[in-house]
């Protein structure tokens, strides 16, 4: 189908700011009478605070007050709480100190006594899940945003069933499903693979840090944060602070990066808010690096074993597998589910055993992270299937066809269905893209001391909701309004949903406005902008309003030129009668018209299924034009995946260890492509975040005092200009999604996960098949692989050097 | 610390310099040495409390007896300004003119949030001392536009790329690329990619600010 405007690129409304440095971020702003808030953050990994002293400070010129652990919401299980006098990790904050300047609150810090009980602590989820193990919390050693807080111990004859180094698969999991006839399909397998693997946790490192700004006027909370999404954090952010929705303005125009740790309201966005509403001035708390790096959030890493089996034609035929997540000390993200889902959509086995168990430790919180789950264990099976190939004579993209998920696809122990799936037409159109035929030949390849590596990877995220409501309206001077509470995470999929509403009413884009970043803007209640799914999301309910403004133009239409709405159609910004096109009205005058009409044409009148939020918003706008609102009811019978591939050429050097990528392709399939440009920033993108998980990044610990060990960028390695080629390719399947009123599906996390397990797939290409289990593959591991020499941690070993 | 060491240019071409290292703009053990002189005189501490910045303070009585009011020239422009000795050009610009455009992800030059550019070379701000300075013109993304707000071409570049995604590094990343096509103004691909090394991205935007770069040096 042609479009005018999807499929094409654009200018988005944001980006100019963002070259001139006009675009304002939480820190940018300013208030009167602002003071400046600075965090004591634990020294310990696991304390209880016995005494705090603040009596030098407070008496200190310039300290304007003392925040504590007293002023704030307790916590709640294994919530993450503002501050604390029971810090579960290094660096979780106790109090804090405003002052006039910070140079004075940092002074005042120094002058704070706080006495601790030190408490015994937990780096490594397997120690915790020994016998008599230590705990994390008091409460327990087991907790999710979806298990309750509780002790879970695995047995002694649980670890004496299995030998050293592997992971025991008997002892009891948080969660578990099954589906098919397991002991038959492994029994009938040509092949089957047992392997012990280990994902290490890394830090988001958002460019921005979670800086935020807060003041009270008129009984209202401001608050200017730094978030992925809009109105989604409302609800969250409000209940923080300890008041109700309406009473929040929250602004958030620019995101400086979220990936997964901005998705939703978090504890330290509400330190200013109860600062401020103490000491009764504007409280400004800006995040340091360091403490980005303790509050700002980590991927889960993975201790797991899976058991594979693969028929003789290359067809996975059963999956067995378990694993041990850690969850950081509070509720975190369930990675280790999603982990299960995506090996079941991603390789369709007949049959499959999942389990897995969250365990806490005393690192710094976890959350999710671009694939949280899914482009982890990418890189833990995708292996696998490079075996397989190599063992059973198959092409490597040829045994993922076989096993890629279609429209036919089933998953997860829900047996949930999809929307569609095209991974076969993405695996395809990818290593078309990248010349695969031509390259894997030059697989193994050397020169002098480096050798070339050719390899593929896949990965999976569910790609959209459904349920959101949608809010546009034309205004008496023929500007079309849309209202966006999705957020601005920097893919610029706000303005290409937005789009769609122009689409859909025939609207020139240049007399379009986006209302967005700031409640008052009056904005529905969207989701936020993370899992990949705003394309599908925010294209439903965006599409939904469309459509009712539409019913109510021809409606005015028919008021004003009589006969019936189904009597005229929407021309270019008129709407006019199918029998007499000189019978029409422009949109502008129909907006005129409608605030005449009021009722439900001016927003007067509303549904009742859109959300409180929605209803809120839209009474602000009520009597301003003809309003368009929405609930979006389409059809939602099954999950939207989004679903990649990626390719990946290298040059491994035998002799250091070191890694350049020659080339690199990356496909998808999300449905219609709506914002090319936005596409290829984004698959591209991916492949960089991916690089660095595949390669070079992992938290680490000291395991004697729970010190972290790689704080700042330097240490954590965020892949730079250098670490990754300098073209991408990309590819986009472009076959319209069903549930998806204009076709689109998101595609954000698995281009980073099918980068990353393709990445791991050319190294181990490249030492002519060594299979390392564990990534990142940092250097020192390929220098001894090469060697033959044994790796300096032990298989399970997590979070080390 | 009564005369503020006025750092030294290298003197040598350094197009292509990835921004923000020390060689690029001063001469690297006085630089680092002056720095951390500053620091310490003030008292400040190191570690994470690295946005350490004082000033907004009224009259503070002036640590030591550096001359605290200075003549900085930005963007052209020479604007008077209350600087205390430990304080970084980043924090200058930010809290005392009001240029928040120059960004602080890092604070201690790791990522080139904040480069600026000074002499026609890349500077981290977070890491230079206001003090240092002196009359040298300070350019910041602020200064690029022209006076009727026409973007500059390298602005456009990263426009019609869609080089940014969160664009909290493009401040930075197109004042390194400034830099980069005023001394070299036919760079190769491989060129720019080393001189804007210096500036991480963790959206990963580097095949699209590379577009934007050679873009802009094809246009101009």
């Amino acid at each position: 189908m042609a479009y005018k405007l999807l499929g094409k690129n654009f200018t988005p409304p944001d980006i100019r700011a963002k070259v001139t440095g006009k675009a304002k971020y939480a820190e940018d702003f300013r208030a009167e009478g602002m003071v400046f808030a600075k965090m004591l953050l634990s020294p310990m990994p696991h304390a209880r605070v016995t005494s705090i002293d603040t009596s030098e400070a407070e008496a200190m010129e310039g300290v304007v007050g003392v925040l504590t652990a007293e002023d704030v919401p307790p916590g709640q299980g294994a919530n993450e709480v503002i501050l604390t006098n029971n810090p579960h990790f290094i660096g979780e904050p106790i109090l804090a100190i405003a002052a006039v300047d910070e140079q004075t609150a940092s002074d005042a810090l120094e002058k704070v006594r706080v006495e601790y009980e030190p408490l015994p602590f937990v780096i490594d989820p397997l120690e915790s899940l020994y016998p008599g193990g230590p705990d994390a919390r008091d409460g327990g050693n087991v907790a999710n945003a979806t298990v309750p807080l509780q002790t879970i111990k695995w047995t002694a004859r649980d670890f004496a069933a299995v030998e050293e180094n592997q992971l025991p698969m008997g002892g009891t999991p948080a969660a578990e499903w099954s589906y098919g006839n397991i002991e038959e399909e492994f029994a009938r397998s040509a092949v089957v693979y047992d392997e012990t693997f280990v994902t290490a946790s890394n830090s988001h490192h958002s460019m921005e840090p979670r800086s935020c700004l807060s003041y009270w006027e008129n009984g209202k909370c401001f608050v200017y944060g730094s978030t992925q999404s809009q109105t989604f954090v409302v609800p969250g952010l409000a209940g923080l602070i300890g008041i109700e929705p309406k009473d929040l303005v929250y602004i958030a125009e620019f995101c400086g990066g979220g990936f997964g740790s901005k998705g939703a309201a978090y504890a330290t966005m509400a330190l200013p808010a109860h600062f401020s509403k103490k000491i009764g001035r504007p409280v400004m708390l800006r995040v340091t690096r360091a403490e980005e790096y303790y509050l700002g959030s980590n991927r889960a890493g993975f201790q797991g074993r899976a058991k594979i089996g693969f028929a003789a034609d290359g067809k996975i035929t059963a999956i067995d597998m378990y694993v041990v997540q850690s969850n950081g000390p509070n509720t975190g993200f369930w990675d280790f589910t999603e982990a299960g889902a995506a090996v079941s959509i991603c390789y369709q086995p007949n049959a499959m055993q999942y389990k897995g168990i969250p365990v806490l430790t005393n690192t710094p919180p976890g959350g999710p992270q671009r694939g949280p789950g899914e482009n982890q264990i990418a890189c833990a099976f995708e292996p696998f299937l490079d075996r397989a190939a190599k063992e059973l004579g198959i092409d490597r993209v040829e045994i993922r066809k076989m096993n890629a998920p279609d429209n036919e696809a089933i998953f997860d122990g829900h047996q949930n269905r999809v929307t569609s799936a095209y991974q076969r037409e993405a695996l395809e159109m990818g290593a078309e893209k990248f010349g695969w035929a031509e390259k894997v030949k030059r697989s193994g390849e050397r020169n002098g001391s480096k050798v070339i590596g050719v390899g593929v990877g896949q990965a999976y995220h569910s790609a959209g909701a459904g349920g959101f409501d949608g809010l546009v309206r034309i205004t008496p001077d023929g500007i079309l309004h849309i209202h966006s509470g999705v957020g601005n995470l920097g893919t610029y999929s706000y303005a290409a949903t937005s789009r769609i509403v122009a689409e859909a009413l025939n609207y020139n884009w240049d007399n379009c406005v986006i209302e967005r970043g700031d409640t008052r803007k009056h904005l529905p209640w969207n989701f936020g902008q993370f899992g990949s799914n705003t394309s599908f999301t925010m294209s439903r309910s965006n599409h939904a309003a469309a459509m009712d403004l539409k019913q109510k133009l021809l409606e005015v239409a028919a008021a004003t030129h009589g006969g019936e709405a189904a009597d005229y159609e929407l021309g270019d910004e008129v709407v006019r009668a199918r029998a007499d096109a000189s019978v029409q009205m422009t949109y502008a005058e129909a907006a005129e018209k409608a605030i005449e009409m009021g009722g439900r044409y001016s927003g007067q009148e509303l549904p009742d299924d859109i959300s409180p939020l929605t209803q809120g918003a839209a009474a602000g706008v009520a009597g301003s034009g003809l309003v368009g609102v929405a609930k979006d009811n389409y059809e939602l019978s099954a999950v939207p995946p989004a679903l990649a591939a990626g390719f990946m050429m290298i040059e491994l050097d035998t002799e250091t260890g070191m890694i350049e990528i020659l080339d690199y392709s990356g496909s998808i399939d999300c449905g219609t492509v709506i914002h090319p440009l936005g596409l290829s920033n984004q698959v591209k993108g991916g492949a960089v975040m991916g690089i660095g998980m595949a390669t070079k990044e992992r938290i680490v610990y000291d395991p004697q005092n729970g010190v972290a060990a790689n704080v700042g960028f330097y240490q954590a390695k965020p892949p730079s200009y250098l670490d990754v080629p300098s073209t991408m390719e990309w590819a986009a399947v472009d076959i319209a999604d069903p549930q998806s009123p204009l076709g689109t599906r998101g595609m954000g996390e698995p281009v980073m996960g099918s980068a990353a397990s393709a990445l791991v797939s050319a190294i181990s290409d490249a030492l002519g098949g060594h299979y390392f289990n564990r990534t990142p593959i940092v250097t020192d591991m390929i220098v001894n692989a090469v060697a033959g020499r044994e790796q300096s941690h032990k298989p399970l070993q997590v979070a080390t050097f | 610390m009564k005369d503020p060491v006025i750092y030294q240019p290298d003197g040598e071409a350094t197009a292509g310099e990835p921004a923000g290292t020390a060689s690029s703009v001063l001469k690297k053990k006085a630089s680092r040495r002056a720095f951390i002189k500053g620091v310490i005189a003030s008292g400040a501490v190191a570690g994470s409390s690295a946005f350490l910045f004082s000033g907004c303070a009224p009259d503070k009585p002036a640590a030591g007896s550096v001359e605290r009011l200075l003549s900085l020239t930005v963007n052209g422009q020479v604007r008077r300004v209350d600087v205390l000795p430990n304080e970084t050009l980043a924090m200058t610009l930010r809290y005392k003119l009001g240029l928040t455009g120059t960004k602080l992800s890092c604070d201690r030059g790791e990522c080139g949030a904040c480069t600026v550019v000074i002499d026609g070379r890349t500077v981290y701000a977070c890491s230079t001392l206001t003090h240092m300075v002196g009359d040298r013109n300070v350019r910041t993304i602020e200064g690029l536009e022209g006076p009727n707000g026409e973007l500059h071409p390298i602005q456009q570049a990263f426009i019609d790329e869609l080089g940014p995604q969160c664009g909290f590094c493009t401040p930075g990343q197109i004042m390194s690329t400034v830099a980069l096509l005023e001394a070299n103004p036919n760079p190769s691909r491989d060129e720019a990619r080393h001189a804007l090394s210096g500036n991480l991205c963790r959206c990963g935007a580097y095949d699209h600010y590379l577009n934007s770069v050679m873009r802009a040096a094809q246009e101009a």
